[in-house]
């Protein structure tokens, strides 16, 4: 299997202070992963380095076997909900339609057939019924759905998500996590910055554990032991304790 | 009303006035959308104060006041960007430091060139005294505001929207945030003679923000703001005519009367339904 990310020496600091400190790793094509470490480990910020989003000090990143430039429009990315102004007037089958953009091009319009995609990926969803509401009248968890379905819209092979699952619904998160597995069943990439450590057993199939080191990558079965938890997350052991004796 | 066409046929000068407020207006409304969405209404009044220095200095070289007012705009966007950036100084703030200064500069800058009453007008408007070269310009301007929109639509639509993501695909951010102030730049200029540099940022707030209080739709957004800009011009110019108000002031007033009807009785954002809705929500239950 190709390595669909590879990451080397990378080193990412905000204003001359260190948040990422030499971080070294690969996954495979068509892996499910979450990466997971306490609050400030560097989570989104090594998720958005990826991207470019934020520059790096040292490192070389490689993407679908290439630099970033040339597979740019093969990556979707999902935001944090919390950076989004959901008062914008925009509808919920205009915020999908935006998917359909990177591989439209300058100055052109989306036709009838990205239309219909978009709708497509809002069905798969569920979430067709709201497609003319305004985006700030959907719950969170509904929201979220709208999102993955706008990063659906943009036929990706890579998906990352920065912390998908905060304040949604159940429903909501079992039908995301749902979509992601049928998506790494169809060969994608998915990556999943993920605060929680329950249920990350459940939904991953591989492990990136951060703490501003990367401290352990992996299976699910190789990382997830309270040892290695343990090392991430220190000083919260208490918490770690609860997740782990359930 | 009737005195107020006739003497649109009959006054050139009163025929120039009002394609170039009309103009105005709708490119204002336009522009104005983006503004606020992005939340940059201050920035925007920022860019049309900072204008003035431009327009002083272009008068000192005789060049055309439309180079000096887009270098000396982008210039103190480039500059509030920088100090925001390079300091804990907040953006606000760093908006605050930079527009004055630069419309000091210009005060100092045109009161040494020209007259104070050409400051005056530079500041406050001078509709009725439009010249035919001034109209072109706002004509011009107006097809390369409404054309940039038109072509661009969708990346400003995503890189307001979503900047994160504008950026994840590729689309150069900081690119299409000057590009904005350019045409900023462009629509004070172009409003100089109708509601003037202090004025402006009225125009581009107002309009948009009660198209905001109307629609769910940024494309029917832009046509309600671009439509309010209009009527405001128009309505606004009439009363002035007939009542021999200040211009400007008159335009900007009647975008504030659209916007408090809209505030007060718009269907969905409107206080006054907003309360029926919630009376009849506590009355239900109660």
């Amino acid at each position: 299997m190709k390595d669909a990310i590879a990451v080397s020496n990378l080193n990412v600091s905000y204003y001359g202070k260190e948040v990422l400190h030499n971080i070294n790793f690969s996954i495979e094509q068509g892996k499910l992963t979450g990466i997971i470490g306490p609050n400030g480990a560097g989570k989104s910020t090594l998720l958005k380095s990826l991207l470019n989003l934020i520059g790096k000090d040292k490192g070389d990143i490689m993407l679908l076997g290439s630099n970033l430039k040339g597979v740019r429009k093969r990556i979707a990315y999902v935001p944090q909900r919390s950076t989004i102004d959901w008062d914008f007037p925009i509808t919920v089958k205009d915020t999908v339609l935006i998917g359909t953009y990177p591989a439209i091009g300058l100055m052109k319009r989306p036709s009838r057939k990205e239309k219909a995609w978009a709708m497509q990926c809002l069905e798969k969803v569920n979430m067709a019924e709201y497609q003319d509401r305004q985006i700030g009248e959907l719950s969170g968890g509904q929201q979220q759905r709208v999102f993955l379905a706008r990063a659906l819209a943009q036929k990706a092979d890579l998906f990352l998500l920065d912390e998908p699952f905060v304040g949604i619904d159940v429903t909501s998160e079992e039908m995301i996590v749902k979509i992601l597995k049928e998506l790494r069943d169809e060969g994608k990439t998915i990556i999943v910055v993920h605060h929680d450590l329950k249920k990350a057993e459940e939904y991953f199939d591989e492990l990136l554990l951060l703490n501003r080191e990367l401290i352990a990558a992996g299976s699910v079965k190789e990382v997830y032991t309270p040892g290695i938890i343990a090392k991430a997350y220190g000083s919260q052991l208490s918490f770690l304790n609860e997740v782990m004796a359930k | 009303m009737m005195r107020f066409i006739e003497a649109i046929q009959f006054y050139e000068f009163l025929q120039k006035a009002l394609i170039t407020s009309v103009m105005v207006g709708i490119i204002s409304g336009v522009i104005g959308c983006f503004i606020i969405l992005r939340g940059m209404a201050l920035m925007g009044d920022a860019i049309s104060h900072a204008v003035l220095p431009g327009v002083a200095v272009s008068y000192m070289l005789g060049i055309n006041f439309f180079i000096g007012a887009v270098v000396t705009g982008i210039l103190t966007a480039i500059g509030i960007g920088y100090i925001s950036q390079n300091s804990r100084v907040k953006n606000d703030s760093s908006i605050g430091i930079m527009f004055t200064s630069a419309f000091a500069l210009g005060i100092i800058l045109i009161t040494m060139l020209k007259s104070s009453s050409d400051l005056y007008h530079i500041l406050f408007g001078n509709v009725l005294a439009v010249r035919p070269s001034d109209m072109w310009m706002t004509l011009l301007i107006g097809v390369i505001v409404l054309g940039s929109v038109f072509l661009f639509y969708k990346e400003l639509l995503v890189s307001s929207f979503d900047p994160i993501m504008a950026q994840a695909y590729g689309l150069p951010n900081k690119l299409i945030h000057y590009f904005l102030m350019t045409l900023l730049t462009l629509v004070t200029v172009a409003s100089l003679q109708t509601v003037g540099i202090i004025l402006v940022v009225a125009m581009l707030i107002t309009p948009a923000s009660t198209a905001y209080l109307l629609t769910d739709r940024l494309s029917i957004m832009i046509f309600l703001s671009a439509f309010f800009g209009m009527i405001s011009a128009v309505v606004g110019l009439y009363l002035s005519f007939t009542y021999n108000l200040a211009s400007g002031a008159t335009i900007v007033l009647v975008a504030t009367a659209l916007f408090i009807a809209t505030f007060i009785f718009s269907p969905k954002q409107g206080v006054f339904w907003r309360t029926i809705r919630a009376n009849k929500q506590k009355s239900a239950v109660s």
